[in-house]
């Protein structure tokens, strides 16, 4: 899609025409997220969606307690050292950031009087800053006021190395600036399209400065509120056993009318995935079940038990197959994988088609996951709604055997193709996870049927997925020929997400193989056009660039996408609750409620 | 006496420090790395994880490592969860009530079914009751926990819905209400362990038992005109038991072990499952803390047992 098409849907939705959810549905499925998406909007001077209240209990509490069971438990409530959802949720049940993502790509504000627009003078006609005006009179549990003071001492402490937070990437570039006591402006070092980061979502939640002042910076460890939070959020500490619970009572000073519903809250953690679903599905002992990494025959068999249902949120999650384009086998200059080196057939671009058609995406999605997988050809996120115009995906055996045929690669009296001496035989690696080993035998039989030998390899997933130079089997190094995860695309600017296919992103012995570009991809063209990118100002042109950039990697089949993986949620038939693909479970918990 | 003693707490000293240096260098060597969840995560950049690496020494040689460890451990600093931050005393601490609860129960329980029904089993051998009950604890002992843990959640959660399969530790009722609730949840996982263990236990005091009852102090006992169950109660009992409270002690931390299972199936927030999580997600001080009090369990009941020995049999004495 082109950058004036772009602008002629968005003209369309500013007539109203074209309905904004539609407008989103389509930029989501040419590969930008939903926030994006609505940010051009908000540059575009269109209104954000007023996202129609659907809360329904007239008073505070009297809801008894809201049982949420994690089958990994949180083991940390500082949001700002959360090395994993899990802590991110257990901390956002007590911590607010300013606003969240709603399903829609709306901001929808938390501790911020309004979402920064142009029209309310929030948004600055350069792009290098934003101001955000507070929300008054909202106290933390112990009583003090919340103000701008907080936000600076959030921004201070999430900046300094010697915190070692984990969100030291979204504010060490920014600098944060008190206009009055309840406004702060965030400044950019460059125009920013995209500046929703800072104080937003799963990442912005502020910390109280009166609580945590003293333990900024290396003593950012000892600070007692770790363990005991001090928030601004629709409940109040009273319980935390890392790893166990997390267990908050109702805040009656809460800053939004009649909310929280709940008297109580409870987080439980521990067992697998497997049993939490049976918990809330089917014997109702709980009432919500995050992230149910479990089969959907299982999950449908639960559900008959009629205490509860699955919920299926879309999100930018993808499972896919990487295809290494270096010589994963040979050393060339003291490095296995260089990008120097060539890969006997991976380098050929009829190889790499082939590979493409082999792969079963229906078959996939249809036996192994189910609700909980969508067939796609996009790199990124593809609700069926809106497929992409742009790139399809095909499942075609004779297809890829002509291709085969016509590119020299002969079958050998074993039947396995070779071209110059090189057989088709190829190493193919991802961790264990008894749903990849499915789709690995899904593949492996395809490519048999087209003269492609595969060796399937499974490694546990605290080596694949770890950053251990040692270790030979990291998903970084990838030393074999083929390789198959899931990235997620949680950050809703697409910049960084695109950076993993650019020349200097290229994960080698260099950079301790922590590069983002995992399947070595280089293309001067990409780096040209992500460049621009980087340095366009105008959000419709820089989201022009991103569909393309997405584009090329697909066509190229450097990668081949298999399937998006919708988040899977389990919840009692009652509970009434707003789950977002582009924030935590808990990013509107105030609104939860059961129904009588 | 004390100075047995004495000894054996000094040789037990070298065999603590060797299992702490097999521990360590085992888990360094063993791939993975506690802040795996954030190389997946492209939001946090590498710096920071290479950050927490140095920040948390996990980039220094594996001595040194040990070493400080080691001279942390002396001065009673257990050290601090890479993964919560916390200090590791602390989540031992808080942990080992419910372990303590559960895994009591179950002994209990255990040595209720053992004894008793072993007793009766060797007074009567090779009667109905005595062919029952031993078949009974072959099957109890030959399924593992995991597979009766399961069967039981089947039974009484899914299809009779009476009890709950998630342990909570913190029940928020009080009075009779707080006993109740923890009396349901805990009769599962109790009824597992206590089972299995009372099903081994018994097969043990029955044959020390059948040992003892043979003895030509026995028949005399008997030919004094004795009752039987006097004679089986202050006679027999006495002596046979005493193979077996050794038993009992050295079993102690073998328990703390097969609660592991049991712990992760009903979510019990014990020890076990402690141990299971710092494994998963590679939290080397943890692991290491957990390790080591396991293992300095072992030695201590190692300890135990070898008095108890001395004290109930003072055939054997101590130099």
């Amino acid at each position: 899609m082109q950058e004036r098409e772009i602008r002629e849907l968005i003209e369309e939705v500013r007539v109203g025409t074209l309905p904004r959810r539609q407008f989103i549905g389509q930029l989501v499925s040419l590969g930008l997220t939903a926030p994006m998406a609505s940010m051009l909007l908000m540059h575009a001077g269109v209104a954000q969606a007023q996202p129609v209240s659907t809360y329904k209990p007239t008073k505070r509490g009297g809801g008894g307690t809201l049982k949420a069971l994690w089958w990994q438990g949180a083991t940390l409530l500082q949001p700002h050292f959360a090395s994993g959802t899990k802590d991110q949720e257990g901390s956002r049940i007590f911590y607010e950031p300013l606003a969240v993502w709603d399903n829609e790509g709306n901001l929808i504000p938390i501790l911020a009087a309004e979402i920064p627009t142009r029209a309310n003078g929030g948004l600055a006609a350069d792009g290098k800053s934003v101001v955000w005006r507070l929300k008054k009179d909202v106290t933390w549990h112990d009583g003090k006021p919340f103000t701008a003071d907080d936000c600076l001492f959030t921004w201070e402490f999430a900046r300094d190395p010697a915190s070692a937070a984990i969100t030291a990437g979204v504010y060490k570039d920014i600098k944060v600036d008190k206009v009055d006591s309840h406004t702060i402006r965030v400044t950019f070092t460059k125009p920013t399209p995209f500046w929703a980061a800072a104080f937003v979502a799963a990442e912005g939640m502020i910390i109280p400065k009166h609580v945590f002042g003293p333990y900024s910076g290396a003593k950012s460890r000892e600070a007692p509120a770790n363990l005991k939070p001090v928030g601004t959020g629709p409940y109040k500490f009273s319980d935390f056993k890392p790893g166990d619970i997390v267990r908050g009572e109702i805040n009656q000073n809460y800053h939004m009318p009649n909310r929280p519903y709940f008297d109580a809250i409870e987080m439980k953690g521990g067992g697998d995935a497997t049993s939490a679903a049976r918990a809330v599905l089917q014997t109702g002992e709980y009432d919500y079940a995050w992230n149910l990494q479990v089969e959907d025959e299982v999950m449908k068999r639960m559900e008959a038990g009629g205490k509860g249902k699955v919920h299926v949120i879309d999100s930018g999650d993808i499972e896919f197959i990487q295809l290494n384009p270096t010589d994963p086998y040979t050393e060339v200059d003291g490095e296995r994988g260089s990008v120097k080196s060539k890969h006997f057939a991976f380098t050929e671009a009829a190889v790499r088609e082939a590979m493409s058609l082999l792969a079963d995406r229906k078959g996939i999605q249809d036996f192994i996951y189910g609700r909980t997988g969508v067939a796609t050809s996009n790199f990124m996120n593809n609700p069926p709604r809106f497929r992409s115009p742009n790139t399809k995906w095909e499942f075609n055996i004779d297809k890829a055997n002509q291709i085969l045929d016509g590119a020299g690669w002969k079958r050998g009296a074993d039947g396995v193709r070779e071209k110059g001496g090189k057989k088709m035989k190829f190493v193919f690696q991802t961790s264990v996870n008894s749903i990849r080993q499915k789709e690995q035998a899904v593949i492996k039989q395809a490519c048999q049927k087209a003269g492609i030998d595969l060796e399937l390899k499974s490694v546990t997933g605290a080596v694949f997925f770890s950053s251990d130079v040692a270790n030979p089997d990291t998903y970084g190094k990838f030393w074999c020929d083929m390789q198959m995860y899931t990235t997620t695309m949680t950050q809703p600017d697409a910049e960084r997400f695109m950076d993993q296919y650019t020349s200097w992103e290229v994960s080698s012995k260099a950079n301790k193989w922590l590069g983002r570009n995992i399947c070595r991809y280089r293309s001067e063209e990409y780096d040209k056009a992500y460049h621009a990118g980087e340095l366009e100002l105008d959000p419709v042109k820089r989201a022009a660039i991103f569909i393309r950039l997405n584009d090329m990697v697909i066509k190229d089949n450097a990668v081949i996408p298999l399937i998006t993986r919708p988040r899977a949620r389990g919840a009692n038939l009652k509970l009434v609750s707003t789950l977002s693909g582009w924030d935590l479970d808990f990013s509107t918990l105030q609104n939860w409620y059961r129904e009588a | 006496m004390g100075s047995y003693i004495l000894r054996r707490l000094l040789l037990a000293l070298p065999s603590v420090l060797g299992i702490s240096v097999v521990l360590f260098t085992v888990l360094a060597l063993a791939p993975g790395d506690p802040f795996e969840e954030l190389a997946t995560n492209p939001n946090v950049p590498a710096e920071v994880r290479l950050l927490l690496r140095a920040k948390f020494g996990l980039d220094d040689p594996i001595w040194q490592r040990y070493f400080r460890w080691l001279s942390a451990m002396l001065q009673g600093d257990w050290g601090f969860s890479f993964i919560s931050r916390v200090d590791v005393d602390i989540l031992i601490l808080q942990r080992m009530p419910v372990t303590l609860a559960v895994i009591g129960a179950s002994q209990v329980l255990a040595l209720l079914i053992a004894l008793p029904v072993g007793i009766y089993s060797a007074a009567k051998p090779y009667s109905w009751f005595d062919r029952i009950a031993s078949t009974l604890a072959f099957i109890g002992f030959s399924l593992p926990t995991f597979f009766t843990g399961l069967l039981l959640i089947y039974l009484f959660s899914i299809t009779l819905g009476w009890l709950p399969f998630v342990y909570r530790a913190d029940i928020t009722a009080s009075g009779a209400q707080w006993w109740w609730e923890h009396l349901r949840q805990a009769i599962m996982p109790v009824l597992v362990l206590g089972l299995f263990q009372g099903a081994s236990w018994m097969r043990y005091v029955r044959s020390a038992m059948l040992d003892v009852i043979r003895l030509d102090y026995v028949t005399t006992a008997r030919s004094k005109g004795l009752k039987e169950r006097v004679v089986v109660i202050r006679h027999v009992v006495r002596n046979a038991l005493i193979p077996v409270v050794t038993l009992v002690a050295l079993q102690m931390p073998a328990v703390f072990g097969g609660a592991i299972v049991t712990e992760q199936i009903f979510r019990i927030p014990g020890i076990g499952s402690l141990l299971i999580d710092a494994i998963l997600r590679n939290d080397t001080p943890v692991i290491m803390a957990v390790t080591f009090v396991f293992a300095c369990l072992v030695i201590f009941f190692n300890l135990i047992a070898d008095l108890l020995y001395g004290w109930l049999d003072p055939r054997i004495s101590y130099r």
